[in-house]
């Protein structure tokens, strides 16, 4: 019941000032604050209760363990017990002059940015297509249909992978054996792996993907096209000078935003995807924080490379959301 | 909605053939993969041996690869424990969820916006993994299923979803039933969740899924081998003979794994054809207020 504080103000929005001018006079203190505000809420606040307790364990109380990363973390001595680390920012360095430092950042990004791309333009391209399909029932079995793998786990995709592309048994192999060619181990060549990473990410969301943007077509006033139609354009430039300049912004913001996450490479698609073979071009900030970590028990330096990548992620998500917001209001 | 057909000439049949053959295209690249991965789950063994490999229309059908599958002990087992935190997860995410979802959708809560920026804040900073860790081992949940369940018991997304519904409900209905003296509990059992079935219907189906699809907590929290979850041990068995690309290796368990990927997916599309509508209502939902 500690949801109704001390009584406050009746203009007080800014919460929690506790009442200083204490009283003396009349109205006691009780029933001031069965007068206040907060007392009228108070089933409100009760019903907020769990929810908050649990933000405040397992959303904010590991707000404050990040400061293992700037200490010499023992199991035994726990989170507070642990000495300082003895520049407090021995692991940021021993991280930023590692030989991974660049490899880890190379892979997050360049896997995220193919993702990115190959996670927008084909759900574009189906959304166009989906909205040119004149025929109600083959929309609606295709987009049904398309964004099935989108709730099929990763493990699930990662088998059909193997069914797919396994050296020794994947139909693709098979088929490459039978042209008389070379069977190619995708999973396990620093050739080919990131590629396998990012066509499994844009099959299993490319009818996902494409909603958005349909529903950003459905949208558009009909009337622009029926005047481009009067103009003489044919359905290609509808397309182009149209629909294509109607969901703009969409785009734009949904590129924005998904950008905001770059540092976010997919943690378990990766995890279930890799082997010690593609580690060179697989491994992202987010897989090697887990094994050194939670394999290695190297608890300070994986948290404080942890903290780095959050620290940058909060940073870039910020601006993305002001750039968004920006564009939507310029030109909506 | 959307646009008037009109019949023209042969520009528009060009075009929309293509489109449609295209659209046909797209619809079989995202099913075949699946039926695949069943026909090769179905494969006598002896044939994928002759074969050298999988084969897409197996001239007989077998089930020996599920029958081999299941005489494995963790298979039923961790499908028990994978059924377990979804129908427990789900609840608790759903009572939680509304909890915070409804009193934050009345604008006249006082701190209101105090509670709102504390949640978006999580969505935009996490104190990652190795201090979570901590602080779950500190709440004694290693290596118990809860580990599952509690640690990701609210998705901030899907409270905010939830609030926005709220929101745009007719205020009128609550309003009357508080002057006729109904309490906050009440107004929510009896006229808020009666008016939400659709939106309870959505988030809970994508927290079901969360949890069917559970992989990422069971690595972190879990080292007993009996707890985990259908993704892992289908994903531990198709690494088995990954990790051996040798072909006497491999082969033997080839078709089992395919049947242990079927398994771990069949009851997620047997209920998809059902389901599917409220998915799509779901991500619009979320698109409408981030």
């Amino acid at each position: 019941m500690s949801a109704a504080p001390a009584p406050s103000p009746p203009r007080a929005v800014t919460a929690s000032a506790p009442a200083t001018h204490d009283a003396a006079g009349p109205p006691s203190r009780w029933v001031r604050l069965r007068r206040s505000r907060w007392w009228r809420h108070r089933a409100a606040y009760l019903m907020l209760l769990p929810g908050l307790v649990w933000f405040a364990i397992y959303k904010y109380a590991p707000m404050y363990g990040v400061v293992i990363a700037f200490k010499d973390y023992n199991l035994g001595l726990g989170i507070v017990g642990s000495p300082w680390a003895d520049p407090w920012y021995k692991y940021f360095e021993q991280f930023f002059s590692s030989p991974y430092f660049v490899p880890l950042l190379r892979n997050t990004f360049l896997i995220s940015i193919y993702k990115i791309i190959w996670g927008t333009i084909p759900p574009l391209l189906l959304a166009l297509l989906l909205n040119e399909c004149r025929r109600t029932w083959l929309r609606r079995w295709v987009q049904t249909l398309s964004y099935m793998p989108h709730f099929l786990s990763w493990v699930i995709v990662f088998g059909i992978t193997v069914a797919f592309l396994s050296q020794s048994t994947g139909l693709v192999n098979r088929t490459l054996e039978s042209l008389g060619g070379d069977p190619i181990g995708f999973l396990t060549s620093n050739d080919w792996f990131r590629s396998v990473l990012v066509g499994a990410d844009a099959w299993k969301d490319l009818g996902w993907g494409a909603i958005i943007y349909l529903a950003a077509m459905i949208g558009i006033d009909p009337q622009r096209y029926e005047a481009a139609r009067v103009d003489g354009a044919s359905r290609l430039q509808q397309i182009w000078h149209v629909t294509l300049p109607g969901i703009r912004t969409v785009v734009i913001l949904l590129f924005v935003l998904r950008l905001g996450h770059i540092l976010e490479a997919g943690f378990e698609q990766v995890y279930i995807f890799y082997n010690v073979q593609v580690y060179p071009v697989a491994d992202i900030i987010d897989t090697w924080v887990f094994r050194t970590g939670l394999e290695s028990l190297n608890f300070s330096l994986a948290a404080a490379v942890g903290l780095f990548k959050a620290m940058i992620g909060l940073v870039l998500i910020v601006v993305a959301n002001r750039l968004a917001k920006r564009w939507d209001g310029q030109l909506w | 909605m959307g646009r008037p057909a009109v019949v023209t000439g042969r520009e528009d049949r060009i075009v929309n053939t293509i489109v449609n053959t295209l659209l046909v295209l797209v619809a079989v690249m995202a099913v075949f993969p699946l039926l695949f991965v069943v026909s090769a789950s179905l494969t006598p063994y002896s044939e994928v041996l002759r074969n050298g490999g999988y084969v897409v229309i197996p001239s007989e059908f077998t089930l020996d690869a599920y029958r081999q599958l299941l005489d494995r002990p963790e298979i039923p087992r961790a499908f028990g424990v994978t059924v377990f935190i979804t129908v427990v997860g789900t609840a608790v995410n759903m009572v939680l969820t509304t909890l915070l979802a409804y009193p934050l959708s009345r604008k006249d809560l006082p701190g209101r916006s105090v509670v709102l920026f504390a949640l978006l804040f999580t969505m935009m900073f996490g104190a990652g993994l190795i201090p979570t860790y901590l602080i779950v081992k500190s709440t004694g949940l290693l290596d118990t299923i809860w580990a599952m369940i509690i640690p990701n018991a609210i998705w901030v997304f899907n409270v905010l979803i939830m609030k926005t519904f709220f929101e745009n409900l007719p205020i009128e209905l609550i309003e009357s039933a508080r002057i006729d003296g109904a309490g906050e509990f009440r107004i929510l059992l009896r006229i808020v969740l009666p008016l939400s079935v659709p939106v309870m219907l959505t988030l809970g189906l994508f927290y079901a899924v969360g949890h069917w699809n559970e992989f990422f907590n069971a690595i972190i929290y879990i080292r007993d081998q009996d707890l985990m979850p259908l993704q892992v041990v289908v994903r531990n068995l198709l690494a088995q003979s990954q990790s051996m690309e040798n072909v006497e290796a491999a082969v033997p368990t080839v078709t089992v794994q395919m049947a242990a990927v079927v398994v771990a997916a069949i009851p997620m599309i047997a209920i998809y054809p059902f389901i599917q509508r409220h998915f799509q209502k779901g991500v619009l939902l979320g698109s409408v207020k981030g």
